[in-house]
């Protein structure tokens, strides 16, 4: 029989070790997965995690994807990841990121052709307020009439969805583009474009705001006061009442931090990688943010960690989807194995195992 | 006398610590036994052994000379050995019939359970109504509660953990005349205490237990409350001692002081009115769950109330929350050690700065002066004797006792004018709680007025100069301490609740 213990304290050991033990794991069944598909398991596991990064034909193209992916990931968790502390839950990122594409994208497109060097300052600033101003709305139902936040920023992704659609195909739609939905590609006006800073790189602007927060979260959560309380809201609500945490104030914080973050990345994306508003414009980042918050265990760094992980599988998924034929489905699975393996090796780091029977006298 | 159960060897270990080692004693039919022991001496681990709640490593036991190893607690039930917790585990949103079902495993119709309880509670001078809702019970009728379950089993064996730390002195004086009619009637009773008085009126033998072992038994009549604590703690006991200080000027004047209750079963304040002198400590008495944690937190500012209810030397502070509290040398130390007085995952030094970031100073615009908050975690552990490996252990690795006393040390070295601690030695063994009374007394010499919310009434004899009560969300007018007799203070903690009809059918 295995039973669990309490360790009195985490295991600093295991906290470092099991991300690795979960990946090996994940390599092990993911593998007998592919080989039950018919295909090589040693194949596949190097196509999704090696190829991307070394394969000499593919990484030229792969290689640069992996910040364009990550930087959004990141972006959006780390900003999620306060509040997730705090027992704050935004899980209307993915409206958040769109919100603030269209702010951002609006700018740009209302003062369309003005070409100064302060236009996309301005973007990054109508960015943030967009995603901002988004999270204030949860934020202000929940202190005011304690709404619950999850269902209300959730449902807010919903309607963000709509406002996209109506967006693309009336107020921001492209008077030259011949009736096609989508706005004018931001790319295409140099004052507006968020390019690709070193060539072959995939570094933009939204990469470099990814790692300023990854770095200003981990002062923010291990120097100063506001992020002790987080913690402390997060880990014993109670006392940080106690301590004389205002609790109101915490949440208009953790909800705007994230909002105005997830509005950058949408900012970021609308203007470099995706060039332009459209219905279909967001993918997804908002929600998968959450899984590498929580894989990255709400600490900055193992969120860049996952952040880049997370974008290896994607785009290494694709690869193999492309190369080897393994069906989409497959690759979902394979992600949903590391994210099961990497929360169940997580038990390590609070728990003993003993195995052995229990003694009866 | 006859065996009823008889206890070889028993051991139980932990990682890193023996609980109980080769333990051995009997209980015989009708007896009242008493399990005596400091805190963490062993006691709850040998009775949940006995209750099937964990398994013992080794040794045996005997029930009715047939060999005993209840596997859960069910089977301790089905052999007849029923058992009384501390804490209770009642919903407050149902009422004593249906409580008293949930527990059961096959539970007979409502209409003859009601029956039963009825007759049960009156044979037993329990009295206790089954359609009662529990939220409204006090504590004492809530102990009746899980008394008539147990009773409602026939068992042959009453294990009750701390049965009096809820309730008034005439409370006890009832539970007692219950507990003496059913051993009268062949039921033995293991009676878990460290309270000597209530062991030398009720019991006819005590084990003691020290560290995990049976050190000695004995006839507690014939021993004085002396000689059995040092029995329990093995070193003789030195009591808190004070150079008489005559009491200054007003510090804290509490007036009016009402505070509607957060929740549908908590207990509301009403119209308090008391004040502090300088260099005095109040005693706040009063069964568990007359509006202990709200004064606290009305005091400590969790709950704001009127600004002129709460002043400070005049100026009115009742509206200011905890961080303002602090800067103005008003702190307090909460009942619940983990999860309110401290964070259980955060490490000591975290824990320092969870109170004393304002008064130590030890954040700068904001950003937090690590070194400086690990030199005042540092300090505490020093000063107040915390065994711990050191300041980066996590608050939930600490044993109750050594987390106490870094609670009530953090507070007191950041000199405060006003200090309110509620049950400052609860579940602290008898060293670690002489040492935090001398703190506080020592405290209120250096000048502090100082509130100690306590339910232990031999405390708050010894250390508090006036006494008063708290009973359902009111305080009595204090008193000084001395002279005051139990009867006295019986009355101001409400008497007997609802106890005035109560009778033992003899």
């Amino acid at each position: 029989m295995i039973r669990l213990e309490k360790r009195p304290q985490p295991s600093r050991a295991w906290t470092v070790a099991a991300p690795l033990l979960a990946v090996a794991l994940t390599m092990v069944a993911g593998g007998l997965m592919f080989a039950l598909l018919g295909k090589n398991p040693v194949d596949a596991i190097r196509t999704i995690f090696w190829d991307p990064l070394f394969n000499q034909q593919f990484a030229s193209y792969s290689r640069p994807q992996l910040l364009v992916k990550a930087g959004p990931l990141i972006l959006i968790a780390i900003g999620l990841s306060l509040g997730f502390r705090a027992g704050i839950w935004n899980i209307g990122a993915e409206g958040q990121y769109i919100m603030g594409a269209l702010a951002g994208a609006g700018v740009a497109l209302a003062l369309y052709p003005l070409d100064t060097w302060i236009l996309f300052p301005l973007m990054v600033l109508a960015g943030a307020l967009g995603g901002w101003a988004w999270a204030m709305i949860p934020a202000l139902l929940k202190t005011r009439f304690r709404t619950n936040e999850i269902l209300v920023s959730l449902l807010l992704v919903y309607v963000a969805q709509q406002v996209l659609a109506s967006m693309s195909l009336g107020l921001m739609r492209n008077p030259e583009g011949g009736g096609f939905p989508g706005s004018r590609n931001l790319q295409q006006y140099p004052a507006a474009a968020n390019p690709e800073l070193f060539e072959g790189t995939g570094m933009h602007w939204g990469v470099v705001a990814a790692f300023i927060a990854v770095i200003a979260a981990y002062v923010l959560l291990n120097r100063h006061m506001l992020g002790f309380q987080i913690r402390l809201t997060g880990q014993s609500p109670r006392a940080a009442r106690f301590a004389g945490v205002d609790t109101n104030a915490l949440v208009l914080f953790c909800l705007g931090t994230s909002g105005a973050l997830a509005g950058l990345a949408g900012l970021f994306e609308v203007s470099g990688p995706a060039g332009q508003v459209n219905i279909d414009f967001n993918v997804g980042y908002g929600f998968t943010a959450i899984i590498v918050a929580f894989l990255g265990r709400l600490h900055p760094v193992g969120i860049l960690l996952a952040g880049l992980l997370m974008a290896l599988t994607y785009i290494g998924g694709e690869l193999a989807q492309f190369m080897l034929g393994i069906p989409a489905a497959a690759i979902q699975a394979f992600q949903g194995m590391l994210l099961f393996f990497l929360l169940g090796v997580d038990v390590l780091s609070n728990y003993n195992i003993r195995l052995g029977r229990r003694e009866i006298a | 006398m006859t065996a009823l159960l008889t206890v070889e060897g028993l051991t139980k270990a932990y990682p890193g610590v023996v609980a109980n080692d080769r333990v051995s004693f009997d209980i015989a039919e009708g007896e009242v036994h008493a399990l005596l022991g400091e805190n963490g001496a062993g006691k709850s681990t040998l009775v949940k052994m006995i209750y099937g709640l964990v398994q013992p490593d080794a040794g045996q036991m005997t029930l009715r000379g047939t060999a005993y190893a209840p596997s859960e607690p069910s089977a301790a039930r089905a052999a007849g050995v029923a058992m009384v917790f501390q804490h209770f585990s009642l919903f407050d949103a149902l009422n004593v019939a249906e409580n008293i079902a949930l527990g059961m495993e096959h539970p007979p119709p409502m209409r003859r359970l009601a029956a039963r309880i009825r007759e049960v509670s009156e044979t037993y001078g329990l009295p206790l109504k089954p359609g009662r809702l529990v939220g409204d019970l006090s504590a004492g009728e809530r102990q009746r509660v899980e008394i008539i379950r147990c009773l409602l089993q026939d068992p042959k064996l009453l294990i009750m953990d701390e049965p009096t730390s809820v309730l008034t002195p005439q409370e006890v004086g009832i539970l007692f005349a219950t507990l003496r009619k059913l051993a009268a009637e062949g039921t033995a009773i293991l009676y878990i205490s460290h309270k000597l008085e209530e062991i030398r009126t009720l019991c006819d033998r005590a084990t003691i237990l020290r560290r995990g072992r049976v050190v000695d038994s004995c006839n507690p009549r014939e021993k004085s409350a002396a000689e059995l604590a040092e029995m329990m703690v093995g070193a003789k006991l030195t009591a808190p001692s004070r150079a008489g200080v005559s009491p200054g000027e007003v510090v804290l004047e509490v007036s009016e002081l009402s505070l509607p209750s957060a929740n549908p079963f908590g207990t509301s304040l009403r119209d308090i009115s008391f004040s502090v002198r300088a260099g005095e400590i109040l005693g706040v008495g009063g069964v568990a769950g007359n509006g202990q944690d709200e004064l606290l937190a009305a005091l400590s500012g969790e709950a704001p109330v009127a600004p002129g209810a709460v002043r400070l030397k005049g100026q009115p502070i009742g509206s200011l929350g905890p961080s303002p509290r602090r800067r103005i040398a008003v702190l307090a130390a909460p009942e619940e050690r983990l999860g309110h007085a401290a964070a259980p995952d955060m490490s000591l030094t975290e824990n320092a700065l969870l109170t004393a970031a304002i008064r130590e100073g030890l954040a700068a615009r904001g950003f937090l002066k690590w070194p400086a908050a690990k030199a005042f975690a540092e300090k505490v552990i020093e000063a107040f004797d915390v065994r711990t490996p050191g300041p980066g252990n996590a608050a939930r690795s600490l044993s109750g006792g050594n987390l106490q006393k870094f609670v009530i040390g953090r507070e007191v070295l950041q000199r405060p004018e006003v200090l309110v601690v509620n049950q400052p030695t609860w579940g602290v063994d008898a060293s670690a709680a002489a040492s935090i009374r001398q703190a506080l007394l020592d405290l209120a010499e250096s000048g502090t007025a100082v509130i100690v919310i306590s339910q232990d009434l031999d405390e708050l004899m010894e250390i508090s100069d006036r006494f008063a009560a708290l009973n359902e969300g009111r305080l009595s007018s204090p008193r000084p301490a001395k002279g005051l007799t139990l009867e006295e203070i019986g009355l101001m903690m409400g008497g007997a609740h609802d106890m005035e009809v109560a009778h033992v059918a003899e």
